[in-house]
């Protein structure tokens, strides 16, 4: 028992698991699945299809602040990526002909909204590790201009993506399974695999406990860094091409609002340090499964929409004492010396 | 700038990124009236005195944490908190003379709460107070999804007052009130021990707490002096738009932000001054007369050019950063 409480994921799998039971106890039917025209149905699987761009972005996310640093620029480029690709793909309305056209290739137009949100992330990489600035100034530089730029491009209208084929990214079916969600469950595999295979993981986490230190002892600690900084710009854009496939539109106004904020809850949850270093990327996944059901949950139980953002911040206030350590050392001096 | 150039101009260096600053504005003043022959109008600059005071007054507050080394993201919500508070209790017939106090003491509780837990438990500020974000927005929600108008005598009064400043221009209320919040915080900065022990924690907060200073509810008063200004801007803001709307002043955080920045305050605490800050927010507030005058640059323009005066504002700090450290 007492590993178990110890495992760096039992809370929050303890989280996700109390949250899904609280959900079946209200709506019986949330556990069901259902086989249809070959395709998964139910809320579990429902949920794992909305939690995928949130997945995605904190993964980049967690390797990120893993290294000590923090990239909140990732909802501006969410809206870039989106923009980008809508405006590329296009394609307006024809009543007549169902075969909508798209502007340029489809993969012309997914690898360019790729490229500029991998091009954002280095950006970023490139003003932390080489100009030297805070990671969190650094980014709000492109969190200010990002949806300026993402509204130059859609030329400030909310660009409507007519093009058929676009839409399965965020609304098609790979074996049955929703194909943002397989998707991001590839991607975080693929990383975890990476971390976990080559010394990368450990000088990800020796960056982050130590950034000198770890130059001192050979990591090449910049190119790492900028490299971090660039994937999670990368996967930022793939959860934009995810989020405008599943609306069929890109809003640079709105696409990736306060993304960044749930990108840094899910990593939190998934006990990832703030300060750097100590880091898991399913914890983080099962971070943004808890945001996820969270919002579904208090759709479900009729709660107003509205105060799922109280319920975040007291989740972040929970985990944020949590781990910190004079809060817990004030938990231990108050259960040993009880009406003290 | 070199060294020589400072000295012939007889600045100190901490001066510099303050002159800087104040170079840009009349930098953008000069290219405004040379564009367009109605820019040098007095109505024009009262008019950015006026639609600046609110972010005038938060950049003010947020000036005092970042000089402590911290950041305060809540602001944006609590000033819009405020707006629906306002909005709400003065529909239900609250006298302003209780509701005003009320919400201004509210804002400071809501930062000193923030301080405390950053202080005490030793929080990153950047998530206590983006935790603190999440909370007052969702306040808001609760209060009312929809825009609350605001019809009381008082507010309504508020804003129809004109100080006129002769010439037939006229300051709003609001506009004075960022003016006196200016005024005090330049005294709060430069003439009090709070202000000093505020420079000495950005500084170094340990050598701050090893030379006896109290560190602890300094920070804690930092933190709630920025929740009260940003209920103050509230205020204003509620008489401005004679609304409260649970989404009035997204992203003013942002703006505030490089303001400060702008202004010429490192991020890394310590070295700034309020006066650079409101220079600061007269620059954003420019840039969007330029872009207004200009009539065929889109809005989202002002966002773009601010980010990148932001940058490179940034890249010059560390510039001075990367040279201080040399000399020592």
């Amino acid at each position: 028992m007492r590993a178990l409480v110890r495992w760096h994921l039992f809370w929050p799998c303890l989280t996700l698991a109390l949250l899904i039971a609280l959900n079946a106890v209200v709506n019986p039917g949330f556990l069901a699945f259902e086989w249809r025209d070959g395709h998964l149905y139910g809320n579990l699987v429902d949920i794992l299809n909305r939690a995928a761009p949130l997945a995605l972005v904190a993964t980049g996310m967690t390797l990120v602040i893993a290294a000590r640093g923090l990239d909140i620029s990732v909802g501006a480029v969410v809206a870039i990526s989106a923009a980008v690709a809508a405006v590329m793909i296009g394609g307006s309305l024809s009543l007549g002909d169902a075969e909508a056209v798209s502007r340029f290739p489809m993969w012309l137009a997914i690898l360019a909204a790729l490229a500029i949100a991998l091009a954002c992330g280095l950006w970023n990489g490139a003003l932390v590790v080489g100009v030297g600035m805070q990671p969190i100034i650094a980014t709000l530089i492109l969190m200010v201009a990002g949806r300026g730029v993402a509204q130059l491009v859609t030329g400030g209208q909310i660009i409507t993506i007519y093009y058929p084929p676009y839409a399965y990214l965020g609304n098609g079916f790979l074996a049955g399974l929703p194909f943002a969600a397989v998707l991001a469950a590839a991607v975080i595999a693929l990383t975890q695999l990476l971390l976990s295979r080559t010394p990368l993981g450990l000088y990800v986490r020796a960056i982050g406990i130590n950034p000198v230190a770890a130059r001192i002892a050979g990591i090449r600690a910049k190119p790492i860094t900028l490299a971090l900084y660039g994937f999670c710009g990368l996967l930022a854009g793939v959860a934009g091409l995810i989020v405008s496939s599943n609306v069929r539109s890109a809003d640079a106004n709105n696409a990736g609002q306060l993304l960044e904020l749930d990108a840094i809850l899910a990593v939190t949850l998934g006990g990832t340090a703030l300060t750097g270093g100590r880091f898991s990327l399913v914890g983080t996944a099962l971070g943004a499964l808890i945001i996820q059901t969270l919002t579904t949950t208090i759709y479900s139980l009729g709660v107003p929409p509205e105060v799922n953002l109280v319920f975040k911040a007291a989740l972040i206030f929970i985990v944020m004492l949590l781990q910190s350590p004079e809060f817990r050392a004030g938990i231990v001096r108050l259960a040993r010396q009880p009406g003290a | 700038m070199n060294t020589a150039a400072v000295r012939i101009l007889g600045l100190d260096r901490r001066l510099v990124p303050l002159a800087a600053t104040l170079a840009l504005f009349i930098g953008l003043v000069v290219y405004g009236a040379v564009s367009y022959d109605a820019f040098l109008s007095p109505q024009v600059f009262l008019n950015l005195a006026i639609d600046n005071s609110f972010l005038c007054i938060v950049a003010i507050g947020m000036t005092f944490v970042i000089l402590t080394g911290g950041i305060d993201l809540s602001v944006g919500s609590v000033l819009a908190l405020t707006t629906m508070a306002a909005a709400a209790l003065s529909k239900l017939g609250w006298s302003p003379w209780i509701l005003v106090p009320l919400l201004l003491a509210g804002g400071s509780a809501f930062g000193a709460i923030q301080g405390f837990l950053i202080h005490r438990y030793r929080l990153q500020p950047f998530i206590v107070t983006l935790a603190g974000m999440f909370v007052a927005r969702g306040l808001c929600y609760l209060i009312d999804t929809a825009s609350i108008p605001i019809s009381a005598p008082f507010f309504v009064a508020m804003a129809e007052a004109r100080i006129p400043v002769g010439g037939g221009n006229s300051l709003s209320s609001g506009a004075v009130i960022a003016m006196i919040t200016v005024a005090v915080a330049l005294w709060l900065a430069h003439s009090t021990r709070f202000g000093r022990t505020v420079y000495a924690i950005g500084g170094n907060a340990k050598s701050a707490t090893l030379m006896g200073l109290p560190v602890g509810s300094a920070l804690v008063r930092v933190y709630a002096f920025s929740g009260g200004c940003a209920a103050l801007a509230g205020l204003v803001m509620s008489v401005y738009m004679l609304s409260g709307y649970s989404l009035h002043a997204v992203g003013l955080e942002l703006d505030a932000i490089a303001a400060v920045v702008i202004g010429g305050t490192l991020l890394t605490g310590g070295i700034g001054y309020v006066a650079g800050t409101v220079v600061g927010v007269l620059i954003l507030g420019i840039i969007q007369t330029l872009v207004i005058f200009n009539g065929t640059l889109s809005s989202w323009w002002t966002r773009i050019v601010i980010g990148i005066l932001l940058f490179l504002f940034c890249v010059a700090q560390r510039l001075i950063e990367a040279r201080a450290g040399q000399k020592r």
